[in-house]
């Protein structure tokens, strides 16, 4: 399952950390609160919401760090770092990217949960 | 596992974050509770007491950086440790968060052994604070600690009007003669903690004790808007403190005592006066000695209260103060109008 977007260690470390079965309902939370972050993320480039966008960036890295996903957590930095740009369809395009790393990962995590 | 008990604050917008924050204190032994803005977290920190605060940046509504700026305008939440965790871009917002007063700052993801110490720390430096409010409290009177804890200690006054009142116990060299120490020195006690009840409760500050003599400030550090109503009045106070007082030591065969009370009103000089290592709050000006003297003069003109003109203009009407003439009072060249209040 691991496919070099997850830094195996940090996820460990994090489990070893808190619990098995505190891990189980952080990254059940997780996968129910980033579709409503991404929702967010595409009302601000529609509405041209600079803090809501730069927000939403963040709090997805913040999250992707916790759990060592490491290609979704630099994908939202970068996001983060530059802020909504005047290009909407440029801006829409980093959102699915963005959603496809998701997809993957959340597939891995649940994988990784179950293994 | 934690040092003490302690009642932390997470504010946090994101919903994981809370969680695993959360999480990590508890596995700590610490309480925690949740706000998912600033906004929140202020209308929680004015609902209850916390010990610590565990404050994200980036937050809609009001963010980490307005949390910061707000309670540092809160008298009773400025000392309060903020240990800021974020995972924000940029070593000047790191900056800008401990220069707004920030103890400490961790990034996101937040290391658990590094949350410990930081805690325990902050924790520790708040308890050393809270302990050295309550030090100052039980040696300064609540205005002059909320003074020194707003201003800092600096030696040297300021010109304010003021109140001055002086008391004391007639007849106390007999008095102490004929008990035993012991006895004495509870007599002083009690008389004492009558005496600032009644000053306290009229906004007064007592600034001075020697033996049974007491001085009290109405007016400084803090103003007041009536301090000639509010010397007299806690004058007046203090008297039918001490009737009761005496119908208890009469039934307990033991002699009644007597107190004369002086009281006048000016500019005085008011401030820290002493070392830097030892200081005491206290004012100076020709109003603390007419004072003094006026207390003095309560026996030769067999009075309870005795005012000085200052005082008695600025008297409302329901309080009636009897003029008994110009008196000459020792260390003043002029013979000076005095007036004598009743009991209540």
């Amino acid at each position: 399952m691991n496919n070099g977007s997850i830094d195996q260690s940090v996820f460990n470390e994090l489990q070893e950390a808190t619990g098995s079965d505190f891990i189980k309902e952080l990254v059940e939370t997780f996968l129910e609160e980033v579709p409503r972050i991404f929702a967010e993320l595409r009302n601000a480039i529609s509405t041209g919401d600079e803090d809501q966008f730069r927000r939403g960036a963040h709090s997805i890295k913040s999250n992707a760090q916790t759990f060592g996903l490491v290609l979704l957590a630099e994908q939202a930095r970068k996001m983060e770092m530059a802020g909504l740009g005047a290009d909407m369809d440029a801006s829409n395009a980093q959102i699915s990217a963005l959603d496809d790393e998701f997809q993957r990962t959340a597939t891995a995590l649940k994988g990784m949960l179950n293994g | 596992m934690a040092e003490s008990f302690a009642r932390l604050l997470i504010v946090d917008d994101n919903k994981v974050n809370r969680l695993l924050l959360t999480r990590n204190v508890e596995l700590l032994g610490y309480d925690a509770s949740v706000a998912e803005n600033g906004r929140i977290a202020m209308n929680l920190l004015n609902d209850e007491a916390f010990d610590l605060l565990l404050l994200d940046i980036e937050m809609p509504e009001m963010d980490g950086f307005q949390v910061l700026e707000a309670i540092k305008l809160i008298p009773s939440l400025r000392d309060i440790p903020v240990i800021v965790t974020s995972s924000v871009e940029g070593i000047h917002n790191i900056v800008r968060c401990i220069e707004l007063g920030a103890d400490d700052y961790l990034p996101k993801p937040v290391n658990q052994v590094l949350l410990r110490a930081r805690l325990i720390s902050s924790l520790e430096k708040k308890r050393l604070r809270d302990e050295q409010k309550m030090l100052l409290r039980r040696f300064a009177t609540n205005e002059v600690a909320q003074d020194l804890q707003e201003s800092g200690f600096a030696l040297g006054g300021k010109r304010v009007n003021v109140t001055v009142l002086f008391c004391d116990i007639r007849g106390f060299t007999s008095l102490s003669e004929s008990q035993s120490p012991e006895e004495t020195i509870e007599l002083l006690n009690d008389y004492y903690s009558l005496m600032f009840e009644a000053i306290e409760s009229h906004s007064g500050i007592v600034t001075m004790m020697i033996g049974d003599g007491l001085m009290a400030l109405f007016g400084a550090p803090q103003p007041l808007e009536d301090s000639a109503g509010s010397a007299v009045t806690a004058a007046q106070e203090m008297l039918s403190l001490i009737d009761q007082f005496n119908t208890d030591r009469i039934s307990m065969k033991k002699p009644a005592i007597k107190i004369g009370i002086g009281i006048a009103s000016g500019e005085v000089v008011a401030g820290y006066a002493g070392t830097q290592d030892r200081a005491t709050y206290t004012c100076i000006g020709d109003k603390v000695n007419l004072a003094a003297r006026l207390e003095a003069h309560t026996k030769i003109a067999n009075c309870s209260i005795l005012i000085d003109e200052a005082t008695r203009d600025a008297l409302a009407d329901q309080i009636k103060a009897k003029a008994i003439g110009h008196v000459p009072l020792k260390g003043i060249s002029e013979p000076v109008a005095v007036f004598s209040v009743p009991r209540v």
